[in-house]
């Protein structure tokens, strides 16, 4: 049979395409959060938005608890949830808290936190939302609670209610 | 019971495939031109039985018989009939037995009404089509059998998606379904026409009134959604260019190529390749549609059924049918020389179809782009509304001006082309451009030069009409409607897009907002009990401070309980020149409500002409099946 580079080239086209298709499906798809319970977090590094350290997975480490919450001083379901998260850093020291501020401005989020408190040990910014995307975030406020080892206990999506808050409690003790 | 005669149904559906595959392979070696009625009899057969089969699980559905997993994970007995009917289809295993019996449909018609064609191109048609059904009923079987039981029956179902229960959901999937699942018949008659050397002008008029069918299907069907995302979703426009609409556009890109391109072969015995490319490419399509919306691979709000497993079947299929095609398609391909006058119709027409490609291919790597960069790079980003702004819409101002000027052609040869009046018309376009800009007063070059082509063609469209009506010329009518279609279609897309007012903000009970000539005013809140869902309903008084005039709008959030769900319903007011569009949603354990508000000039114009241009393709059938 004759060589003839154009069929070469649609042959190998499509073949590329449908391994891209095979290896996609193969991957493990980060928006499906229905099965995060029991995975471990993945690694992150994001910047303080108070100094210019870089938050990651190490410091959680030391936490027997990590509550990780995403908000942003324009999500007025945050506003909320707030009273809760400043309920559970006032009252309970086994648990640290984590926000990480989810596409916002700096200025906003501090503000934000001073009108309404500070609950959190940390505070991290995500400008582009792209960190919290890998956390398997769909949109704010959301929460995962997570052990020392890392590996996430709890997902909360929306604010947080009594009943959720309940919920925190219990798993902590 | 009904799990008993469904599978049945399913595995009388597979035998049949199987002899009519046999029965036409033998029929095919015997030198005559008439068709064994054996192979009649089993085609007939075979439709009855997928009908019933498919008729066995609505059953299952209406009864609401929670013995088949798949009634018990999408219906619920206190959903409305109508609802529980449209669950059939609802979901990925029901659906798929849709498709199966647009499949088994399509095959039948196909072989009774091409009865005047070449008795072996119509049974290598049959043969392909039916291993088609054979791969899809396999699938069916072994990954995602509606039929499925469940151990101990349950009492009560955990009921269809809320998004889902929506009329006009209920019909864009048959719609869709027949577009894109019909388009399997021409991808047959495509392989069987390599296979047989049933070719030219034969093959176009083999194929053209299917091309027209599931073109004209595709088209409502993509718009139904349209409608639904806009009246359901909540989203406030009218395509968000998410992936999953995309998926649905490939095909439609590729067969509107192939319903243009068939017309040179029908009429002048050329571009047989090109069409052959094409029919192969629409189904091609309509499957990595499908596999990108069944896999999960792509991430939408649209992806209410997705399962990795059913992924790698569609993806083996789709690369059978791919490489199958490929290699048949190599094996038979002979160079052809195009002769076309430059200036000719189906110059044009070819000039249409590179366009088409180019659109083609930009929605195919704004889809394709994503998931190369996750595979390969571990980077997720998403192609979105600006991707495609910038590399369509400019070109959619010499798309249009070509689609003004290309009918005024004639095929073979043009003479002369009276042009003058055509220039009128252009000018005319100009002027009128300039009275929106006096009216709205903005602008815009790219809209404005993208309203003065759509007028144009607009303006071109009555006159082709006017002429065709005097000259008798009928046949033009299906052109002139689509094409005047796609005119309104773009201008009022246009409009829409460079004048439509929105406005986010939050508001508690007894405030009010002011907006340009708008005011808003949130009266109260009311709270309903209905059959299976609550709703919270706002009361909004909206005044229009420059007319005085003043309307109430009710936008609703409902709280559905099975599956417990949070639903916003927008209160829509649509009217002939605009839509006023408002939803809220609820702020947690705050007296405040987030608004959104938006005025949108000419949005149910965009749903008209969009019908319109299936209009066309529908009059196309109409005044064919006259002719016969």
């Amino acid at each position: 049979m004759k060589i003839n580079i154009s069929k070469i080239i649609i042959f190998s086209f499509v073949t590329f395409f449908l391994s891209i298709f095979w290896l996609g499906l193969k991957k493990d798809n980060n928006y499906n959060t229905k099965n995060i319970i029991g995975n471990k977090i993945s690694n992150f590094q994001l910047p303080s938005i108070y100094n210019n350290k870089f938050i990651s997975e190490e410091d959680l480490k030391e936490n027997k608890f990590t509550l990780i919450n995403f908000f942003a001083s324009w999500c007025a379901p945050c506003r909320a949830e707030h009273q809760y998260l400043l309920n559970l850093s006032n009252r309970n020291r086994e648990i640290k808290i984590l926000g990480i501020n989810f596409k916002d401005k700096k200025n906003n989020a501090i503000s934000f936190l001073n009108e309404l408190g500070d609950p959190y040990n940390s505070v991290a910014e995500d400008i582009d939302g792209k960190a919290s995307i890998l956390f398997g975030i769909y949109g704010i406020p959301e929460s995962i609670l997570i052990n020392e080892e890392l590996v996430i206990i709890k997902k909360i999506v929306g604010p947080i209610d009594p009943k959720q808050y309940d919920e925190i409690l219990q798993l902590i003790q | 019971m009904l799990s008993n005669i469904g599978e049945i149904l399913v595995f009388l559906i597979l035998a049949s495939s199987f002899l009519i595959i046999y029965n036409a392979y033998i029929d095919i070696k015997i030198r005559n031109q008439v068709v064994k009625r054996m192979i009649y009899n089993l085609s007939l057969f075979q439709i009855t039985f997928t009908i019933l089969c498919f008729f066995t699980l609505i059953i299952g559905f209406v009864n609401s018989d929670f013995s088949l997993i798949n009634v018990y994970e999408n219906s619920h007995t206190t959903k409305p009939l109508f609802y529980k009917i449209a669950g059939t289809w609802g979901n990925h295993e029901g659906s798929l037995l849709l498709w199966i019996n647009i499949l088994v449909l399509f095959s039948f018609l196909f072989l009774v009404f091409n009865f005047k064609h070449n008795k072996k191109f119509r049974l290598y048609t049959l043969i392909i089509q039916n291993i088609l059904i054979i791969g899809f009923i396999i699938f069916l079987l072994l990954n995602s059998n509606p039929f499925s039981l469940i151990y101990p029956v349950p009492f009560e179902g955990l009921g269809l998606n809320p998004i889902l229960q929506d009329p006009a959901l209920a019909i864009h999937p048959p719609l869709l379904y027949i577009g894109f699942v019909g388009c399997s018949i021409y991808f047959s008659a495509a392989m069987a026409s390599m296979l047989s050397e049933y070719k030219g002008k034969e093959f176009a008029l083999s194929i053209k009134s299917w091309v027209q069918i599931s073109w004209c299907f595709q088209t409502l069907g993509i718009t139904v959604g349209s409608i639904w995302a806009y009246y359901e979703l909540g989203w406030g426009g009218f395509w968000f260019w998410d992936p999953v609409e995309n998926a649905s556009l490939l095909p439609w890109f590729a067969i509107t190529a192939l319903m243009h391109s068939v017309m040179v072969l029908e009429k002048r015995n050329s571009l047989y390749a090109w069409v052959i490319i094409l029919c192969l490419l629409t189904f091609i399509l309509s499957v990595t549609g499908t596999f990108l919306v069944r896999s999960g691979i792509l991430n939408s709000v649209h992806t209410f059924a997705s399962d990795p497993s059913r992924g790698i079947y569609i993806l083996l299929f789709l690369g059978l049918m791919i490489f199958t095609s490929l290699i048949i398609f190599f094996k038979k391909y002979k160079k052809e020389s195009y002769n076309f006058n430059l200036k000719t119709r189906e110059t044009f027409i070819l000039v249409n179809n590179w366009f088409m490609a180019f659109f083609l291919v930009t929605v195919l790597v704004g889809i394709l782009y994503p998931i190369f960069l996750d595979v390969v790079a571990d980077i997720k980003i998403s192609v979105g509304p600006p991707f495609y702004n910038i590399v369509i819409i400019p070109l959619i101002v010499p798309f249009l001006f070509l689609m003004t000027v290309g009918p005024q052609f004639k095929w073979i040869n043009s003479q002369k082309v009276k042009f003058y009046q055509t220039l009128f018309f252009f000018f005319g376009a100009v002027i009128i451009n300039l009275f929106i800009y006096y009216f709205f007063g903005s602008y815009s070059i790219l809209t404005n030069l993208i309203f003065i082509v759509a007028i144009f063609l607009i303006l071109q469209c009555f006159l082709d009409a006017k002429q065709s009506m005097y000259k008798k010329k009928i046949f033009e009518y299906p052109r002139i409607i689509s094409h005047f279609g796609f005119g309104l279609l773009i201008l009022c897309i246009g409009i829409n897009h460079q004048y439509s007012l929105e406005e986010d903000f939050n508001l508690q009970v007894g405030e009010s907002k002011k907006i340009n000539n708008y005011e808003i005013y949130f009266k109260n809140i009311k709270i309903e009990q209905n059959k299976n869902y609550q709703s919270v309903i706002g009361n909004f008084k909206l005044t229009d401070l420059k007319k005085n005039l003043i309307q109430y709008l009710n936008p609703e959030i409902r709280v559905y309980s099975d599956p417990e769900t949070l639903t916003y319903e927008a209160a829509i007011k649509s009217k002939i020149t605009s839509d006023f569009y408002l939803t809220m949603s609820n702020v947690s354990r705050s007296e405040y409500y987030n608004i959104k508000f938006q005025n949108k000039p000419f949005m149910i114009w965009i749903w008209i002409s969009a019908f319109i241009i299936a209009l066309g393709g529908f009059v196309q059938l109409m005044l064919k099946k006259n002719e016969n």
